[in-house]
């Protein structure tokens, strides 16, 4: 499933000081919640995204912890504040222990 | 020949009859341990104890949410709270419960001095009509939370 991961964010390439930027991001993942049985009547592990975290110059600024209450899918969207250009770096964190990444520069003026 | 009185057509039907009592038994065994398999008002009520400490007030944070939702599998929600984001007006975490799933968390957000202002939006996984339960976490120690019911029309999870 792994390979059929991808993350996906929207963040503006450009913004004021101070401003409040919208940042949306949307990660295709089964989240598949262990709750499930298959055909067989055997339940099927869980295997979700438990973790997401959003850096900005290299400090947290967001991070969600999440359970299988949360769709397939996962799209999160949250504010920060931009105070100066820089770097948003985004981990997903799976159950498998896989780490998906995404990055995306923003110039403040 | 004669021993038998009992037609082989009679003993099919009877057969038929046995097997669908055991299956519609086997069928209210199984809806009934899902049911019990459900979080309730309680579960989730202890679980926002053990992940903030205290007594919530009402006031400050929002959810917008849709009052009757179409498909379960994708509920959006949005939750927002009044706060500066500076000093003691600042909002530590937001933790959102829901007290009709199979498990009653949903997650957990923390934020960092550059978030600026509180508002997320997530899509939740509704198995049925139930309370959304979302508590903020304030940097002063104060907990806020407010509470909605969602109608859910079909259910989420899968069966």
């Amino acid at each position: 499933m792994s390979e059929d991961v991808k993350p996906r964010i929207r963040v503006p390439s450009s913004a004021k000081k101070g401003e409040m930027v919208e940042v949306k991001t949307l990660i295709s993942h089964v989240m598949e919640s262990g709750q499930r049985r298959d055909g067989a009547g055997k339940p099927i592990p869980r295997k979700i995204i438990n973790n997401f975290t959003c850096s900005y110059n290299g400090k947290a600024v967001f991070t969600a912890k999440l359970e299988p209450a949360i769709s397939a899918n996962p799209y999160i969207s949250f504010f920060f504040r931009a105070d100066q250009s820089g770097k948003l770096e985004f981990a997903w964190k799976d159950d498998d222990g896989s780490v998906y990444k995404a990055e995306q520069a923003i110039t403040v003026s | 020949m004669s021993r038998s009185r009992v037609p082989a057509a009679a003993v099919d039907r009877r057969r038929v009859l046995v097997l669908a009592l055991a299956g519609g038994a086997t069928l209210l065994g199984g809806a009934l341990l899902s049911r019990m398999a459900r979080a309730t008002p309680e579960t989730a009520k202890k679980l926002l104890e053990t992940l903030a400490k205290g007594a919530p007030k009402e006031g400050k944070i929002n959810l917008r949410a849709p009052e009757i939702a179409e498909n379960g599998n994708t509920v959006p929600i949005t939750i927002s709270v009044d706060s500066k984001m500076e000093g003691q007006d600042f909002v530590k975490a937001v933790h959102v419960v829901a007290d009709g799933n199979p498990l009653p968390g949903v997650a957990s957000f923390e934020f960092g001095p550059a978030s600026g202002k509180v508002d997320v939006q997530v899509r939740l996984r509704l198995v049925a009509t139930q309370n959304i339960i979302c508590v903020a976490e304030m940097a002063d120690g104060s907990l806020w939370q407010v509470a909605r019911e969602i109608k859910v029309t079909i259910g989420g999870c899968g069966g």
